[in-house]
């Protein structure tokens, strides 16, 4: 004789539904630790930059080509809209490679009398990915930009 | 390391922002790559430059291996008076190249 059906036991298709509910809320988490691992190192590098503080976006100019043929040297130059004065001055210009496997490129240290906020070099870009760099300003607070540079052939000997 | 190369302006009167720029010869070695052996070639680069004139520190560069070999420096300085610029290349080691040049202030 068939029970009738008040066990607690799920129906093929509620089971279904269910595991599927599971599955994409196990799914969630899962990606986020997945992209966490892809960015961390990046992420840890700009936090350990900007602190507590939040970024402004805007008066850098990065000139960085869209197109890197060589990653091994991609030339670049920034410049920041500041009048350089004892009260008013960029202190440092920061420069994070988000997908190099040391996502720290470099720091260049600047004062009122570099006159003008501008620096200029080369650097490796492993792969295409995006180039932040961070204006820290005399007043504490700091500038970002993001810029994209897709790469032809891969730099870092990597 | 070999000898930097150093651009200064010709000359440079009092107050004017003038460009440098600085260049040496260096592998720039990163610590990721591997020899044939497969064994990791360690890393060596130069880890920090220093420019200073009239005995104050005018521009410091904290480089990583992210920089390319052969770094190549452009910066700025405000031509305080007339001074000779010390340039300072450290790398990993400590090992440390100087260059001495002095600006023609007119």
């Amino acid at each position: 004789m068939r029970p009738t059906v008040h066990s607690k036991r799920p129906s093929r298709r509620e089971f279904a539904i269910g595991t599927a509910a599971a599955l994409s809320v196990a799914a969630l988490p899962l990606s986020a630790v997945l992209a966490q691992d892809q960015t961390q190192a990046w992420e840890l590098a700009v936090r350990k930059i900007l602190g507590e503080a939040k970024p402004i976006d805007g008066k850098i100019t990065v000139e960085l080509p869209e197109i890197a043929e060589n990653g091994n040297t991609v030339p670049f130059s920034i410049s920041v809209d500041s009048p350089m004065t004892d009260k008013d001055h960029v202190k440092a210009i920061h420069i994070v490679a988000t997908s190099n496997p040391q996502p720290g490129v470099a720091t260049f240290r600047l004062s009122p009398q570099s006159g003008k906020a501008a620096v200029a070099s080369r650097m490796r870009l492993q792969r295409t990915q995006d180039v932040i760099t961070i204006a820290e300003l005399s007043d504490g607070r700091f500038l970002m930009a993001r810029r994209p540079v897709k790469v032809t052939i891969g730099g870092c000997g990597g | 390391m070999s000898k930097p190369r150093v651009k200064l302006p010709e000359s440079a009167k009092v107050g004017e922002v003038i460009e440098v720029k600085t260049l040496i010869s260096h592998v720039m070695e990163t610590g990721q790559r591997k020899d044939p052996e497969g064994k990791t070639i360690p890393r060596n680069i130069i880890n920090m430059f220093t420019a200073t004139f009239a005995g104050v520190e005018v521009f410091k560069a904290e480089l990583q291996p992210g920089i390319s070999a052969n770094p190549y420096l452009s910066f700025f300085m405000k031509v305080p008076g007339p001074g000779e610029f010390e340039f300072a290349w450290v790398e990993d080691g400590g090992k440390k190249t100087v260059e001495k040049l002095k600006l023609n202030v007119v």
